[in-house]
C-alpha cells in the first residue's frame, strides 16, 4: 500500500467530502438491513396469498372453538390450567398433538394421551396454519423430510444405533414404551406414523425432548424412522410376550415352564405303578 | 558264530492248557458279568431297588436336574460356534439391521449363531428357557423341603449344598446371560460393576480385579465364559453328585400315614418303576424346554443390539432370579455418605450384597436356628404337613412375600406402565410393602394353619361330613358325620406337638425360652385317644352332632 503522503490528491479529497460519513453510514446500515433480510427467518408463512389468508381466519375460529379456553385466545397461554403459549410452537406441534387425538385433552391435569382424532384434514390444515403464522417454529413436514423409502441396509442399521442412543432410554429397545417419573409415560412408537415421529421428534410433545434439526438432520430422522418400522416388521422367534423384555419372560417361565412341569408331575405321581 | 537259542523242552509255554472251567452265563448275563468282573457292577446297582416314595413335589427337585442335563446339551452345541472375545468387528452378517454397526465379536457371534446356524436360534431359546426353569426349579424344591421340614436331622448338610447350589445357580445364570455382550448383558454388567464396587473400602480394588481395568475393558467376556462353563458348571455337577448320594443315604422323606413310620418308608423301587417314571419325567421336562423355545420368544438380542455404554433402554431388567436384587436396588432412598473425599454408596450396597448375603444366610442357619429354638435333636424322616408347624410355615411365606415385593419392585415400571399406574407411586408403595406385607403374611399365615389344626381335630373327632341332613324325632336337624377310616385318623393325629422349653439355667436362656414358646404356642392340641374314644362313643348314641371338641384348641392361639 501507498503511503497517504504519496496517494493521489482527488481520492483524499473524496474521502474527507462532507457527505462521506452520512452516506457510508446510510449504506453500511442499507447493508445489514439487506443481509438481515436475507439471513432472517420468515415471521409470516411464506404463501401470504388470499386463500392462505381465508386458511388463517378459518384456524382462527376453530381455535377460539376449540383451543383457547385452556390455551387463550391469542394463543397465550393459560398458567393456571398448565396450558403453554402457542406462539412459537409451530405448525407441526399443531399438526401432531390434533392428528394424533392428544388435543383438545380430556384431563388438563394428567399427560396428553392419543386418542380418536375428530378433525378433519381441512381443520387440522387451517390449525396448523393459524398457529403457524403467530410466530416461529417448525412447519408441517414434507413427504420428503420423513418418508424412509430408499435408505440402504446400512442407513437402516446406523437409524438403529441413532435410535438405541436417543429413543431407547424411553420408547424402549423396540418402541413399546415405557414408564416415566410421576405418572407419566414414553407411549409405544411401535405403529405410529413416520410424519407423526418427524413431528414429535422436531418438537418434543410432553415429557419429551426437542430433537433439532442441527443435531439430528432430516436424514437421520429418516433412518431412525425406517429402523423403527423394519424392526417392527421383522418376524419374531415365538410369541414375543409384549416385547418388553425379561420381566414378562421370567412371569412365563414361571406359569408355562413350572406350571406345566407340576401338572405333568401330579399326573405322574398319581399314577401310582401298573406292575 | 550265534549260539542256538536253549529251548526247554519243559517251558510252560509249551504246555496246553484248557481254560479253567466257570459255570456258563446264560446269553443275556454274559455281558453284564464281563463288566462286573472287572468294576463291580453288583456293588454299584446295589441300590437299585432302592425304594422311593411318590409324591408330585418330589419331582420338583427332578425338573431342576433334568433342566440342567438339558443345560449341558444345548450348552455344547453353543459353545461349539460362540466366539467369547470383545474384539471390535463391524457386522456383515446376514441380519440388515444390524449391517455395518461397530459390536463385539461376542455379539456379532451370537447373531450368527442365531441367523446362520441352523437350529442355532431354536438352541440358544431353549437353553434360556431350561436356565430360567433350573433356578425356578431349584426354588420350588426349596420352598418345599423348607415347609414339608425336610431339612432337619439328619439333613441340614443337604439342605446347606442346597443353598449352595442355588446361590451358584443365580451366579452362573448371570454369567450366561452376560456372554452375548448384548445392550442389556452390557447393563446388567454395569449394575455388578457398580455393586462390586459399592463395597466399602476394596470397592474399587474389587472393581479393577474383576474388570481387569475400568469398566467394561476387554477382558469380562472371557472370564465369565470361563465362569460359565467351567468353573461354576463343574461346581454344580460336583454339588449335585454330593446332593444325590446324601439323599441315597439318608433315604428319601416320606408323607406320614399308615404303615409309615421313621425306621420304614413306602413307595416304589428305583428299577423298574421310578427309572420309568424319572427317565419319562426326563422327557417330559426337555419336551416343554423345546416347546417354549420353538414357540416363546426368548432374549431376542438382536433387537436389544450390541452393548454401547452410552445406551440404554426402557425395560432393562435381568432375568426373574436376580429380580428381587434389581428390586431392592430400584426402590431403596439415596443413602450415600462422602466422607473425607470418599463415598460411601449404602444406596448400592446394603440392597445388593447385603440383601443377597442376608437371604442366603438366613437360609443357610434356618435349620440351626430351628433346632435350637425347639431343642429337636431327634432325627425325621417323616414330613411334617406345613400346618403342623405354623410358626415355621408363617416365617416362610413370610419371607416368600418379602421376596416376592422386592421382585416386584425390580419391575416397577412395568408395573407401572401394564397397569397404568405411577412408577412413582409403585416404588413408593413397595418401600413400605417390604416390611408390613412379610408380617401381615406371617400372621395370616399362622391363622390359616392353626384352623386347618382345628379342622382336623374336628374331623378326628366327629368323622367327615356326609351331606345327609336327618331330622331327629323332636325336631332338630343335624348332619349325620361318617367316622374316618383308621388310617386317615393315624395320620392326621400322628404329628408330633412341640412344647416350650423350660429355663434351665445357662442352657435355655431367656432369649430361647421366649423364642420356643413363640414357636410352640397357640397349636391346636390333637385329640388324644381318650377324646377320640369318647367322641367315637358319642357318635354311637347321639348322632354326634355336638361333640366335645374345641374347648382346648380355643384359647391358646390368641395373641
Amino acid at each position: 500500500m501507498t503511503s497517504p503522503a504519496s496517494a493521489p490528491r482527488p481520492r483524499q479529497s473524496l474521502r474527507r467530502h462532507r457527505a462521506a460519513r452520512p452516506v457510508l453510514l446510510a449504506l453500511s446500515l442499507f447493508l445489514v438491513g439487506a443481509v438481515y433480510a436475507a439471513v432472517a427467518p420468515a415471521t409470516t408463512s411464506s404463501a401470504d396469498g388470499a386463500a392462505d389468508a381465508q386458511l388463517i381466519a378459518q384456524g382462527k375460529d376453530l381455535f377460539a372453538v376449540n383451543c383457547a379456553s385452556c390455551h387463550g385466545l391469542n394463543a397465550e397461554g393459560l398458567a393456571q390450567q398448565g396450558a403453554p403459549a402457542l406462539t412459537n410452537v409451530g405448525a407441526a406441534a399443531v399438526d401432531f398433538q390434533v392428528r394424533t387425538g392428544r388435543m383438545p385433552m380430556g384431563n388438563p391435569y394428567a399427560q396428553a394421551v392419543g386418542k380418536q382424532n375428530t378433525f378433519t384434514d381441512d381443520e387440522i390444515n387451517a390449525l396448523a396454519t393459524y398457529v403457524g403464522s403467530l410466530g416461529s417454529g417448525p412447519k408441517v413436514p414434507g413427504e420428503d423430510q420423513y418418508n424412509p423409502d430408499g435408505l440402504s441396509a446400512e442407513d437402516v442399521a446406523r437409524g438403529g444405533d441413532l435410535f438405541r442412543t436417543n429413543c431407547s432410554a424411553c420408547h424402549n429397545f423396540k418402541g413399546a414404551g415405557g414408564a416415566l417419573p410421576n405418572g407419566f409415560v414414553a407411549p409405544s412408537i411401535e405403529k405410529t406414523d413416520p410424519a407423526q415421529i418427524w413431528e414429535a421428534m422436531r418438537t418434543g410433545p410432553g415429557q419429551m425432548p426437542v430433537f433439532a434439526a442441527g443435531a439430528i438432520p432430516d436424514e437421520d430422522v429418516k433412518a431412525v424412522i425406517a429402523y423403527v418400522q423394519q424392526v417392527n416388521a421383522t418376524p419374531s422367534a415365538g410369541l414375543t410376550l409384549g416385547g418388553i423384555g425379561p420381566v414378562a419372560e421370567g412371569f412365563w417361565a414361571w406359569v408355562v415352564g413350572i406350571g406345566s412341569l407340576v401338572l405333568a408331575a401330579v399326573w405322574i405321581a398319581t399314577r401310582g405303578a401298573r406292575a | 558264530m550265534a549260539k542256538p537259542a536253549q529251548i526247554n523242552p519243559s517251558s510252560p509255554a509249551m504246555e496246553v492248557r484248557t481254560p479253567p472251567q466257570e459255570e456258563s452265563p446264560s446269553k443275556l448275563a454274559a455281558p453284564a458279568k464281563w463288566v462286573d468282573d472287572r468294576i463291580g457292577l453288583a456293588k454299584l446297582l446295589g441300590n437299585i431297588r432302592k425304594i422311593f416314595p411318590d409324591h408330585w413335589s418330589f419331582l420338583l427337585g427332578e425338573i431342576a436336574l433334568y433342566s440342567f442335563v438339558i443345560l449341558l446339551i444345548t450348552g455344547i452345541f453353543l459353545t461349539i460356534w460362540f466366539k467369547p472375545s470383545m474384539t471390535e468387528v463391524e457386522y456383515a452378517g446376514t441380519y440388515q439391521l444390524m449391517r455395518g454397526v461397530p459390536m463385539s465379536e461376542a455379539f456379532a457371534s451370537t447373531l450368527s449363531l442365531s441367523f446362520d446356524i441352523r437350529g442355532g436360534l431354536l438352541v440358544r431359546q431353549i437353553h434360556h428357557w431350561a436356565a430360567m426353569l433350573f433356578v425356578a426349579a431349584m426354588t420350588a424344591h426349596m420352598l418345599r423341603v423348607f415347609f414339608t421340614g425336610a431339612f432337619r436331622k439328619p439333613r441340614e448338610l443337604n439342605w446347606l449344598i442346597g443353598v449352595g447350589l442355588l446361590s451358584i445357580g443365580l451366579i452362573e445364570g448371570f454369567a450366561g446371560y452376560s456372554l452375548p455382550d448384548d445392550l442389556l448383558s452390557g447393563t446388567g454388567l454395569r449394575f455388578v460393576d457398580g455393586l462390586v464396587r459399592s463395597i466399602p473400602l476394596i470397592g474399587t480394588w474389587a472393581e479393577f480385579f474383576v474388570f481387569g481395568g475400568e469398566f467394561p475393558g476387554d477382558l469380562i467376556i472371557p472370564r465369565l465364559y470361563m465362569v460359565h462353563i467351567l468353573l461354576v458348571p463343574g461346581l454344580l455337577l460336583g454339588l449335585i453328585s454330593a446332593h444325590m448320594a446324601l439323599l441315597v443315604y439318608h433315604k428319601h422323606t416320606q408323607w406320614p400315614g399308615p404303615g409309615r413310620t421313621q425306621r420304614n418308608i413306602q413307595g416304589y423301587p428305583f428299577f423298574p418303576i421310578y427309572v420309568a417314571k424319572a427317565g419319562g419325567f426326563f422327557f417330559i421336562v426337555f419336551a416343554v424346554t423345546i416347546l417354549m423355545g420353538a414357540f416363546m420368544q426368548i432374549n431376542p438380542v438382536w433387537i436389544f443390539g450390541p452393548y454401547n455404554p452410552a445406551q440404554v433402554t426402557a425395560g432393562s431388567q435381568p432375568d426373574w432370579y436376580m429380580g428381587f436384587v434389581e428390586g431392592a436396588i430400584r426402590i431403596i432412598p439415596n443413602w450415600e455418605w462422602h466422607l473425607w473425599g470418599t463415598t460411601w454408596s449404602w444406596n448400592i450396597f446394603l440392597p445388593g450384597v447385603g440383601l443377597m448375603g442376608l437371604l442366603f444366610t438366613s437360609l443357610a442357619l434356618y435349620p440351626f436356628i430351628e433346632a435350637w429354638i425347639t431343642g429337636d435333636t431327634s432325627e425325621h424322616h417323616l414330613l411334617d404337613r406345613p400346618r403342623n408347624a405354623p410358626v415355621r410355615t408363617g416365617l416362610g411365606v413370610a419371607g416368600m412375600a418379602a421376596y416376592g415385593m422386592f421382585w416386584l419392585s425390580g419391575g416397577n415400571d412395568i408395573l407401572a406402565t401394564q397397569f397404568h399406574v405411577s412408577l412413582n407411586a409403585v416404588t413408593y408403595f413397595m418401600r413400605a410393602a417390604v416390611f408390613v406385607v412379610p408380617v401381615l403374611a406371617f400372621i395370616v399365615t399362622k391363622r390359616i394353619c392353626l384352623s386347618l389344626q382345628r379342622a382336623d381335630r374336628d374331623r378326628v373327632l366327629h368323622g367327615s361330613e356326609s351331606g345327609v341332613i336327618v331330622r331327629s324325632p323332636d325336631g332338630g336337624y343335624s348332619e349325620a358325620h361318617q367316622p374316618l377310616s383308621q388310617g386317615e385318623a393315624y395320620t392326621l393325629t400322628r404329628h408330633p406337638q412341640p412344647a416350650a422349653l423350660v429355663p434351665n439355667g445357662k442352657k435355655v436362656g431367656r432369649l430361647r425360652q421366649r423364642l420356643s414358646h413363640w414357636y410352640a404356642a397357640g397349636q391346636v392340641p390333637k385329640p388324644t385317644a381318650a377324646e377320640i374314644a369318647e367322641a367315637a362313643h358319642h357318635a354311637a348314641v347321639e348322632d354326634g352332632h355336638d361333640a366335645p371338641a374345641l374347648e382346648g384348641g380355643d384359647s391358646g392361639d390368641t395373641p
